[in-house]
């Protein structure tokens, strides 16, 4: 029982950072309890991923063959399973992606290990491995541990660690897919409609709305504020969801992440990790909220406790 | 055509909650219960299955798995639609983890031998999206999680599923039945209840079961039958917003001044 496995991850041909932040989070676990450090990657052409995750700290990297490039949930389960019995490593981190919601929680179930998913904090205390998430839209965090279990998968939050970089040294191996039953077939992938009449990602502000804003009919009184004050309209799942405004304005994991923004102003967005994900990289985040524990302040620079609509209104005499 | 859909009785925080002294909680007097919301949109598809297909050949049943105050989420999805639920609850049940209530679901789905299987994506409080592929890996059963888009109708032996993956991309996908579906929010609107319903729903069975009585065995539930345990709950830091006080006008005032200084107009 020894050694620590990372399962890289890769999307229409490019690897995810995800993956590069798991090799961050196992190596700082390598130095305290100096394991082996594995990293798989499943492919068609293993070797299109294999030299990008040679970095820093990786002691081998492990390819796969298998039939289909992109990700097939029976491919990696078959796979992943019959290495984790034949490695058998103590502490396995796969990036908390869709791809992993469909085939951790099975690996963990059918091996018995210790399982926990949306991972922020990893460490031992002794020779207990300890793991961190949040809960209660993220105002309270728990603590798990892992009884009696040899074997540990943990999922791990995107942007939590550093993407791993350094060149390494690590030994190629290969590992022969066993033999298993297909049950999906992947038809296609169906890419986002088109930037619809605004491309978020490249607005430098961003004023989004939130279920705070309760009502369709309020959504114009935003978008007029917004115009006055020079910023461009976003929202939070629920938003889009309804219809109240089109999916490209969507901030988050499922929607878009604001990548060249400057001033990020949430209004009524109690804030999700699926909408933090999107957003949290912003230098100047301004949140309007009237629950002062929600979890957009702790993100905030600034942070306004009140009812937004009479923000609002304030702020439409100001710009006007 | 059976559809079992599991749902959760889920706990909200109330403004100032406090945790447990032990450390292993929230103090239950800061808690609020209701339907998780995801668990809205998968009874919502499969009363439209059922709906679009007369309601006479297709049932619906949702299961849960809590003490008797859970009664409450199977009697909001029964005042939509179905005719009877499932709860499960023992005292030997306290302290599981999904994996372990995932356990005792797959076994009422031995039971009642559904052709398909709606869960949520995940649970509004911990949020652990792992139940409805937990129960897969028991069943042995197909499996897909984060579904935003289904197709399927009475005796098919596949459904098309779209999956929704990151930054608005999805895959579209078949897959085998019988299979458990994780349902993600939007690929519905959820109806809301009718008084009538709601009245109704009142008098609907509510089958309740023990870990026992689906042929459990006590270390199969509670912490002996978990992949993992709370170790203790903490409060995160506080992060460092500069919270704007004053009147809403004076906050405003404060505000569209930090705005121009950082649009640089100020």
């Amino acid at each position: 029982m020894s050694g620590l496995l990372v399962i890289s991850e890769h999307r229409q041909g490019e690897l995810t950072p995800a993956s590069l932040e798991c090799i961050t989070a196992a190596r700082r676990l390598k130095t305290e309890k100096n394991q082996s450090l594995m990293v798989a990657v499943l492919a068609s052409d293993p070797d299109q991923y294999s030299a990008q995750l040679n970095l820093d700290g990786v002691d081998e990297i492990i390819r796969i063959n298998t039939p289909e490039d992109e990700f097939q949930v029976d491919t990696h389960e078959a796979a992943i399973g019959a290495l984790i019995s034949e490695r058998q490593p103590t502490v396995i981190l796969v990036p908390h992606s869709v791809d992993a919601w469909s085939y951790a929680p099975v690996i963990a179930m059918r091996g018995n290990y210790g399982f926990a998913t949306d991972v922020f904090g990893i460490s031992y205390e002794g020779d207990e491995l300890v793991a961190t998430r949040a809960a209660y839209a993220e105002k309270i965090h728990m603590e798990l541990d892992f009884p009696n279990k040899n074997t540990v998968l943990l999922t791990v939050r995107g942007n939590t660690f550093k993407p791993a970089e350094g060149s390494g040294n690590a030994e190629m191996t290969d590992f022969d897919l066993p033999e298993f039953e297909m049950h999906t077939q992947h038809v296609e992938f169906i890419e986002p409609e088109a930037g619809g009449d605004v491309d978020i990602t490249q607005a430098e502000y961003m004023l989004s709305i939130g279920r705070g804003i309760a009502a369709e009919d309020n959504v114009e009184e935003f978008l007029e504020l917004a115009d006055s004050m020079g910023f461009t309209v976003g929202c939070s799942r629920p938003i889009a969801d309804s219809g109240w405004l089109p999916k490209s304005r969507q901030v988050g994991q499922s929607g878009k992440t604001v990548a060249d923004c400057n001033v990020y102003i949430a209004m009524g967005i109690s804030g999700s990790v699926q909408h933090m994900a999107g957003m949290k990289h912003v230098p100047n985040i301004i949140a309007v909220n009237k629950d002062p524990e929600a979890s957009i302040f702790s993100i905030a620079r600034y942070g306004v406790v009140a009812d937004l609509f009479e923000i609002a209104d304030e702020l439409r005499n100001n710009f006007a | 055509m059976k559809i079992l859909v599991p749902v959760k009785q889920i706990a909200a925080l109330d403004e100032d909650f406090e945790l447990l002294d032990d450390g292993t909680g929230v103090d239950p007097d800061y808690l609020d219960y209701e339907l998780n919301e995801w668990d809205d949109y998968s009874y919502e598809e499969a009363l439209r299955i059922m709906e679009a297909n007369d309601g006479e050949n297709v049932e619906v049943v949702p299961v849960t798995v809590g003490p008797e105050e859970a009664d409450d989420a199977l009697r909001r999805c029964l005042a939509k639609g179905g005719e009877r639920g499932i709860r499960v609850w023992d005292d030997a049940i306290e302290g599981s983890d999904p994996s372990a209530i995932a356990r005792i679901l797959a076994k009422v789905i031995e039971r009642e031998q559904p052709d398909v299987v709606f869960a949520g994506t995940l649970s509004s409080d911990h949020a652990f999206a792992q139940t409805g592929m937990n129960i897969a890996a028991v069943l042995g059963w197909p499996h897909a999680a984060v579904v935003n888009h289904l197709e399927l109708n009475p005796g098919d032996t596949k459904a098309t599923v779209h999956r929704e993956l990151e930054g608005g991309l999805e895959e579209k996908m078949t897959i085998d039945l019988p299979a458990v579906l994780a349902i993600q929010l939007g690929i519905n609107e959820p109806r809301y209840a009718s008084l009538r319903g709601i009245k109704q729903a009142k008098r609907k069975e509510i089958e309740v079961l023990s870990h026992v009585d689906i042929g459990l065995a006590d270390d199969d539930v509670g912490v002996a039958g978990s992949l993992s345990r709370v170790r203790r709950m903490v409060m995160p830091e506080k992060g460092q917003a500069e919270i704007i006080e004053g009147t809403s006008a004076e906050k405003a005032a404060r505000l569209t001044e930090i705005i121009k200084e950082l649009q640089g107009v100020a």
